[in-house]
């Protein structure tokens, strides 16, 4: 009877791990909101940071993350789209494609940090545009160009063969029926993909400390001018980002408020990213949907 | 092939109907505009070229850089490697050695596994063999929302939690290489169910009926057939992981201390090629002996992780074999 034991013991094991597993995200999010939820509140969202005195709020910060992730997603997702319909649709099987495999491979298992500082060595020193919006976008497109690939040909390559071969039965180009047909097909996995990626790209931070800088210049948000410094939209100004500004504050605050202003802005940066997460899945059952047509 | 094609999704234009189709070959730009078979494969070919180049180009940057401190400054490359001190900004006679740095990256990126693994494959046979319908219902959100949360939440989390807890139980200020390693362990832990999961999941289910059809109880199918028959995807599983815990900055560098010293126990404070990169890379001028150097640790980084990627590609490649 001993392997009737062993076996009970094993599997209850087994069961220990899944629960310590789901424990540990329930008590994480439980920290999170429950010492996070008190402290966000209007002001909060809506007011300058401040360095030395208490009540100082995110609303640069909360910006300039979602300004970034603007700007990195319209880089991205061209290039990766049309990175991974590539690797899909065109590429052969040789050596070059083996070698884009291996490159999307590597820039995917690189460190952030390593992604932040070849930003700092390019954009920032090399192309002089300084720790800027546009320089954290580009390495945040170096870090993030890799999961759309993936997920782009992932997706295309669960379209069914017949479609493509429809299409060209029907002579129409090869460029003409992926466009109209495989990628449509395809459309809804491609954007789960997509905005599951946003998430992680709005709480990155490594890769952003020496591209997009630790200080956001005091901005006027009646100033809509892109050229002028005081700008919000200002690609070449400096832009401490949420998730930078938890670090920052954690490691460098002087302020009497350290605890309450980070447990606001993780609670906003973590509601976010569920807010993503969520956000994707209902895209996708959405869209899911009204192309598969049922009710 | 391509000028055929032209023909068939011709769209006349409405002053010349019948002829467009002839004149529109000698035309270039119309070509261009026309046939969009050439802009897309432009547009392709174009960013396959922006993905090999990119990584061509942090390679290459980061190395050159990276040597400087060797061949400009002309430190010492062994002593660097095996240099315990690291003095970058002592006037006389600075040192540096970047031992401390790559010790502690790899003990906390090896303890992090070591607490991870057991729990993150524990989970994947939960959601693959004991409950495969609500089991995988429950776990999939789990692990997508743990892989969502931003690592300096974890830092953060880390930095009130943890470190205050390892003060009053283990000791010391409670910023400490095991906290690190707990922290990161943590943030692995999703990464290497999910590889995990589908690893199990790819496993045949001939092989359990056949062990189930010789008695075996579910435990000796998991631990003698399934576990075996999914070990390379596994090990693959734990490698991964490994390479974000040795890629991570700031959470890391939130909780761990950043000592200078190599450690003398796991709840000494201590610090990473990544925490040390994270601290001093703002405060130094470019050109300068220390950027110099933490360039060079940059290359240390980049090399492991080069290294990580050859392994994870050794063992899936061994596997296919057997």
């Amino acid at each position: 009877m001993t392997s009737k034991i062993t076996n009970r013991i094993a599997l209850t094991v087994i069961v220990l791990c899944a629960l310590v597993m789901t424990a540990t995200l329930a008590a994480l999010l439980g920290y999170i909101l429950y010492h996070g939820l008190s402290a966000i509140s209007l002001s909060f969202l809506t007011k300058d940071s401040s360095s030395f005195q208490a009540g100082g709020g995110i609303k640069n910060q909360l910006w300039n993350s979602f300004y970034i992730l603007f700007a990195t997603m319209l880089f991205t997702v061209p290039l990766g789209l049309c990175g991974g319909i590539y690797l899909s649709e065109y590429a052969k099987p040789n050596k070059l494609t083996q070698f884009i495999r291996s490159c999307v491979e590597v820039l995917a298992s690189l460190p952030s940090i390593v992604v932040g500082m070849f930003g700092l060595l390019i954009f920032v020193n090399y192309f002089g545009w300084q720790y800027s919006i546009l320089s954290g976008a580009l390495a945040l497109t170096v870090f993030n160009l890799p999961v759309i690939v993936r997920v782009t040909e992932d997706a295309l390559q669960s379209v069914p063969r017949e479609l493509r071969e429809g299409g060209l039965a029907l002579g129409v180009t090869q460029w003409h029926t992926i466009k109209t047909i495989v990628v449509p097909a395809a459309f809804p996995g491609i954007l789960t993909g997509i905005i599951l990626s946003a998430g992680r790209v709005f709480g990155e931070s490594a890769a952003l400390l020496f591209t997009a800088g630790l200080s956001t210049p005091n901005l006027d948000f009646s100033n809509w001018n892109p050229m002028s410094m005081t700008s919000p939209l200002n690609p070449f100004r400096s832009a401490e980002t949420l998730s930078v500004h938890i670090w920052q504050v954690n490691t460098a605050g002087i302020t009497p408020d350290i605890q309450t202003i980070a447990n606001g802005s993780s609670a906003v940066l973590v509601l976010c990213v569920l807010g993503f997460n969520l956000f994707a899945r209902m895209v996708g059952k959405f869209i899911d949907r009204k192309l598969t047509g049922k009710a | 092939m391509e000028n055929k094609s032209v023909v068939i999704q011709m769209q006349p234009s409405p002053n010349n109907e019948g002829r467009s189709l002839i004149q529109n070959k000698k035309k270039w730009t119309s070509i261009f505009n026309r046939n969009s078979e050439w802009r897309g494969k432009i547009w392709i070919y174009g960013s396959a070229i922006v993905v090999i180049l990119s990584v061509i180009a942090i390679t290459l940057f980061l190395t050159v850089q990276g040597l400087r401190s060797f061949v400009v400054d002309h430190i010492n490359v062994i002593d660097f490697i095996t240099g315990t001190e690291w003095y970058p900004d002592r006037a006389e006679n600075p040192s540096y050695g970047a031992l401390p740095f790559i010790f502690g990256s790899l003990t906390v990126t090896i303890l992090a596994a070591i607490l991870a693994a057991p729990f993150a494959i524990g989970s994947a046979l939960f959601m693959t063999e004991l409950a495969p319908k609500w089991g995988q219902k429950v776990l999939q959100p789990v692990i997508e929302i743990l892989v969502g949360i931003p690592s300096v939440v974890y830092g953060f989390i880390g930095l009130s939690v943890i470190v205050p807890f390892m003060r009053t139980h283990v000791g010391g200020s409670g910023f400490s290489l095991l906290s690190g390693a707990l922290v990161v362990g943590v943030m692995i832990l999703p990464t290497i169910t999910s590889i995990s999961a589908d690893a199990v999941r790819a496993v045949s289910h001939d092989l359990r009926q056949a062990s189930y059809a010789l008695g075996a109880t579910k435990w000796q199918t998991i631990y003698r057939v399934v576990i075996p028959a999914a070990k390379s995807t596994l090990l693959t599983a734990i490698v991964l992981g490994m390479a974000r815990a040795f890629g991570e900055a700031l959470a890391v560098q939130m909780v761990i201390g950043n000592a200078r010293n190599l450690p003398n126990a796991i709840s000494d404070p201590s610090a990473t090629l990544t925490t040390i990169i994270t601290l001093s890379m703002g405060h130094s001028t470019t050109g300068s002996v220390l950027n110099d150097v933490l360039w060079s640790l940059g290359l240390v980084l980049l090399i492991i992780s080069y290294g990580f990627i050859l392994l994870i590609r050794f063992i899936s490649r061994r596997g296919q074999i057997s």
